[in-house]
């Protein structure tokens, strides 16, 4: 087993800290799973039978992996190695219908430093290969178990957000408490992300403005153009209603698409600006700060693609009350309404709706999540860990050959 | 976890009335109910969150919690605007004081 990694930041640099598990590249994870990733579709009932044999391992059952090719086959790959690479996971088992793509995904996870073996199926069948993949899950996971946490400063956090069943009180609320937090947060060196590329539509000219510099805002811009019409334009009936914004969103009060972008975009605050726009998954590298990353605004598979570019947290606004998690990042639900929080209680981590009421402040509400952030980083289950929500979507961008 | 409308609250240091509604802008022409069960012939009280000022406006009929209601009568083509900027054209009239969503208000957009 890998050697203990060193910590890049010898001493703490700002007050906020957490307890978090650094990996072997240096990154920070707030989770330790051990998990059993399907290269394909076909693979799924050998993973699932090798985290049931092995009690803890966790097994990310998908839908797609086969006849992929070009820009999709790209994107399913970077997921997959993504995944396996984010520091919340502390080993990996892959089990793949045969050898080649299956050691494509191992040797990108291998990158990583961390411990990953992968197994084919074809030749041995689904007994002997759930067998071996046991053994070496069974391993992984009591290695697993007694790596510590350390203490680790907040910008060693990697923090993104995506809201979901918006309502107006989303765009009032819940989106401008996650700016409130971004705008404490980048300062003190973390890494941010937002994406939602259609759900700009009717505020690009601020999400443009909002870019560090020109460069990135035409960088920007081009990626919603070319959403626009490779995904909308090419493929649009009628005006979207009841998809974008959704029947969800129209019963919660959001009327048109512009309206709900004005309330998605409250998300990034009022001072921080993003310093690079990201494919579908991909790591950022150019530093802490705030990153765009081009995403469906579907809640599973935006979330999805932000932990495979390697995001720790997800804060998650939502007015209607959107149930979505992650299997290995905690994702944060934020409401500020009222009738949400009372009849979805099970459901929300932080209840903002004080902020309708006047009686609670954006300020007051940012430090408020900025706690929860940390209390979860620590270790706090969110309600959706707690409730079992695992939503592991792929992104498809066309069909298969 | 029950959160209740409770009718005084404090912002700011200040002691004020709950709002029944809240605009984001002083630009806007359509502010968003706060208040479950809501009825026709509220007197309400709305803040502008901006420059925190206060509004008051009679509810013309009945408007469920995170809807818009009409600040100022609007006309069919009328753009509406909120945060301050434009969310779509109206394609019916409707009064101050009124419901304004799916019925009367629509994208320009896609």
């Amino acid at each position: 087993m890998p050697a203990k990694p060193q910590s890049k930041h010898s001493r703490a640099k700002s007050n906020l800290s957490f307890r978090g598990w650094r990996r072997q590249n240096g990154r920070v994870g707030v989770r330790n799973h051990v998990i059993v990733l399907p290269l394909d579709d076909l693979s799924n009932a050998a993973c699932e039978a090798v985290a049931n044999n092995v009690k803890g391992t966790l097994a990310l059952p998908h839908a797609y992996g086969r006849l992929q090719f070009g820009a999709d086959l790209d994107l399913h790959f970077r997921t997959l190695i993504g995944t396996g690479c984010n520091p919340n996971v502390a080993a990996v088992v892959v089990i793949g219908i045969e050898d080649g793509w299956t050691k494509r995904v191992v040797d990108g996870i291998a990158k990583s430093g961390k411990p990953v073996v992968g197994f084919g199926i074809e030749g041995h069948g689904d007994i002997a290969t759930i067998a071996m993949a046991s053994h070496k899950a069974k391993d992984f996971l009591q290695w697993a178990s007694e790596l510590e946490r350390e203490e680790c400063d907040i910008a060693e956090l990697w923090v993104s957000t995506k809201c979901g069943e918006s309502d107006t009180t989303t765009g009032l609320a819940s989106c401008p408490t996650v700016g409130n937090m971004y705008d404490k947060l980048v300062p003190k060196g973390i890494y941010g992300c937002f994406g939602e590329t259609s759900e700009i539509t009717g505020a690009e000219h601020i999400a443009r403005n909002r870019a560090i510099n020109n460069k990135i805002g035409d960088k920007w811009m081009k990626t919603f153009q070319a959403y626009q019409a490779e995904v909308i334009e090419a493929h649009k009936v009628d005006d979207l209603s009841e998809s974008q914004p959704t029947k969800g969103n129209i019963a919660g009060g959001l009327t048109t698409i512009e309206e709900k972008a004005l309330g998605n975009l409250e998300k990034i605050g009022r001072k921080c600006r993003y310093i690079d726009v990201l494919e579908p998954a991909q790591t950022p590298g150019a530093g802490p700060g705030l990153y765009y990353m081009d995403t469906s605004s579907a809640a599973a598979e935006c979330v999805t693609l932000m932990a495979a570019g390697g995001y720790v947290v997800h804060t998650f606004p939502t007015g209607q009350g959107n149930i979505i998690g992650n299997p290995i990042v905690p994702v944060i639900k934020i409401s500020g309404n009222p009738k949400t929080v009372r009849t979805m209680a099970e459901h929300i981590d932080l209840d903002v709706s004080g902020i309708l009421r006047r009686e609670l402040t954006l300020e007051t509400a940012g430090d408020a999540l900025i706690e929860m952030v940390i209390r979860t980083a620590n270790g706090r289950l969110t309600a959706a860990e707690a409730l079992g929500h695992r939503e592991f979507v792929m992104t498809k961008l066309y069909r298969s050959a | 976890m029950a959160t209740k409308h409770r009718r005084k609250s404090s912002h700011k240091g200040k002691s004020v009335p709950a709002p029944h509604f809240l605009v984001h802008s002083p630009k806007d022409n359509v502010g968003v109910i706060v208040v479950e069960n809501l009825s026709a012939g509220t007197q309400m009280l709305g803040v502008i969150t901006e420059t925190d000022k206060t509004i008051a406006l009679e509810a013309k009929e009945s408007i469920p919690i995170g809807h818009k209601v009409a600040l100022k009568s609007l006309k069919n083509g009328d753009t509406v605007i909120k945060y301050g900027e434009d969310i779509g054209k109206m394609i019916a009239d409707v009064a101050t004081g009124k419901h304004v969503h799916v019925q009367n208000l629509k994208t320009k957009r896609w």
